[in-house]
């Protein structure tokens, strides 16, 4: 078997570590997979470089797999996701003196997204009455699970996205220096960058989204879905690989060689240590040392994460027509689950395991509002109090 | 020719801005702007209020700029590139070229394609260029690994300067190995034996 020579697109985030982990330890090379790793500097690169072909295949953030899908904002180029490079891994980082405001102002222990979220609103009307400017958060791009997820979190304390505060675009790498510099009060993003706020002393974890959301889907394998349809035996091939590599990557005794690889120069460029910390969940949220432990900060293989859900799929697409971002149809719900295809990930794995018991009854499990139906999308936006 | 078009560039690299804008003057456009600097990005580009932004591929700020798709209070709507497939061989050479444009809805595509022509044209002279200083430096480096080598043989082995250069020169064609990896391991040999 010749092997087939792939170009694959990647941002220098911890969610990329079974991609890497695949490619560096080989188990893209057993599958006759010769994998060129391309590290890009932006979403917009890895959807265009995707969409016209430079690339067969992206770690891509799962809400722009949908909007390319459904030529939201952009180009109309259908993706699909056959294997998940990750459930949950973002977090909500707010600077010192906001975080000890929210801390002041708070009614119970802030630990709790729904009393973090009404301080929040506290905070933003004293400073509407105090005439001070709005509090600005920073995400990583318009059709980004850190905008749905800062979004979702603080709507649900009362605070309108929109007309309350300020949300800007910031590539990752830029996240930490925009805090320092106080052009943003706070963000969301992935990993390792959080850490690298607390790890300067000048920020602190407010929340790890997985507390927001029990399950949420985050980064995706992406194919366009004609190449996906001209290339089976690949795919197949591809997608074994990444199963092998997510199931190596959660093997505790593996942690430290799989975040060495990760960390590589030329991967994520970061201490090893940072990517541990993320993959153990053990995340410092202080810049005093605290330490706070969730074993949901980032799932890569177990839990059925890899596995994609349409309903996650549902859900996101959900919020871009609770925010405007997209209309209310049959036809784009059904458009948008189609990216998400668990059938391709069980052809190249197996049959699909149950969900384990410790997840959420609809897949989701939000910390406010009713269970998700993801054929009832109008059902979750009419319990939305604030919405376009 | 619009010369009242306004063109903004988005560039880290000072030179290959100053080589484009010149380019972009060259052609009869008059009002080009160089945005240097990540802080307020989005809110300069309004103050400037552009009818093309250029971007080179390079910069993280093109998720900044994708942004601008989402404000409807600004009056012009700019639209990737990207957005218009038919000329899929011009969106091909700007992302090989490494430059990304973003338009006005509206602009005639003639008139942007003879900009982005321009900036392909340009980006690729530059990359030359760039290529070209690396290839320079590299053989000065070279240059100078090699004289370092042929120095420590002429001491070693009381050899003139040609037979030290012919000892190298011989050695690198039997292994076949380039000159300049047989002088840095005589460099390090004699390191290892000082």
């Amino acid at each position: 078997m010749s092997d087939k020579r792939l170009r694959i697109g990647f941002i220098p985030l911890a969610d990329a570590t079974a991609l890497i982990v695949a490619v560096d330890k080989g188990f893209c090379a057993a599958e006759g997979l010769d994998v060129e790793l391309v590290r890009e500097v932006s979403w917009s690169n890895v959807r265009d470089k995707l969409n016209i072909g430079l690339f067969d295949a992206a770690h891509l953030i799962a809400p722009v797999a949908i909007a390319s899908s459904l030529g939201l904002g952009h180009v109309k180029v259908p993706i699909v996701a056959p294997f998940g490079l990750g459930v949950n891994g973002n977090a909500i980082t707010v600077s010192p003196s906001l975080h000890a405001t929210i801390v002041a102002v708070a009614d119970g222990n802030i630990l709790d997204p729904m009393v973090s979220a009404r301080a929040l609103a506290r905070v933003v009307s004293e400073r509407k009455a105090k005439g001070l400017e709005p509090l600005t958060f920073g995400m990583t791009f318009p059709f980004s699970t850190h905008n749905y997820h800062l979004r979702f979190w603080m709507a649900a304390g009362g605070v309108d996205p929109d007309e309350d505060v300020r949300l800007v675009v910031l590539p990752p790498p830029y996240m930490v220096e925009s805090l320092a510099n106080k052009h943003v009060d706070g963000f969301c993003v992935g990993a390792p960058w959080n850490s690298v706020a607390v790890d300067l002393g000048i920020g602190f974890i407010l929340h790890f989204v997985s507390e927001i959301l029990v399950r949420a889907a985050e980064k995706l394998l992406a194919v366009r879905a004609q190449w996906a349809k001209e290339n089976p035996d690949v795919l197949t091939r591809l997608v074994r690989a990444h199963g092998r590599a997510a199931d190596f990557v959660e093997d505790v005794a593996n942690r430290d060689e799989v975040s060495a690889i990760v960390a590589a120069p030329n991967r994520v460029d970061v201490a090893p240590e940072v990517i541990r910390r993320t993959l153990d969940g053990r995340m410092k949220v202080a810049p005093d040392g605290t330490v706070r432990v969730n074993d949901r900060y980032l799932l890569i293989g177990r839990a059925n994460a890899a596995r994609p859900d349409p309903a996650q799929a549902a859900w996101l697409y959900a919020q871009m027509v609770r925010w405007g971002q997209a209309p209310m149809s049959a036809d784009l719900l059904a458009a948008t689950k189609a990216v998400f295809r668990p059938d391709l990930y069980d052809a190249a794995l197996g049959a699909s395991r149950p969900l384990p018991a410790s997840e959420p009854a609809d897949g989701i499990g939000a910390f406010s509002g009713p269970a998700f139906d993801p054929d009832d999308i109008e059902a979750h936006l009419a319990a939305c109090k604030i919405r376009r | 020719m619009d010369p009242l078009l306004k063109i903004v560039i988005v560039d880290e690299s000072p030179i290959r801005a100053a080589i484009l804008e010149d380019g972009l003057r060259e052609a009869g456009f008059s009002q080009v702007v160089h945005i240097e600097g990540t802080a307020n990005l989005l809110a300069r580009i309004y103050t400037i209020d552009p009818d093309v932004i250029l971007i080179d591929l390079a910069n993280p700020n093109r998720d900044v700029l994708e942004q601008m798709f989402q404000i409807s209070r600004i009056v012009k709507r700019p639209i990737a590139m990207f957005v218009d497939q038919s000329d899929t061989a011009s969106i091909q050479a700007s992302v090989d070229a490494g430059v990304s444009a973003y338009i006005v809805d509206g602009l005639k595509k003639e008139r942007m394609k003879h900009i982005l022509d321009l900036c392909i044209s340009r980006f690729n002279a530059f990359s030359r260029l760039q290529g070209e200083l690396d290839r320079a430096k590299t053989a000065l480096e070279d240059r100078k690994v090699i004289d370092r080598a042929k120095g420590i043989l002429m001491k070693a082995k009381k050899l003139t300067e040609e037979e030290a250069y012919a000892l190298l020169r011989n050695t690198a064609m039997n292994e076949k190995k380039k000159i300049v990896e047989i002088a840095q391991s005589v460099i390090t040999a004699s390191e290892i034996f000082k």
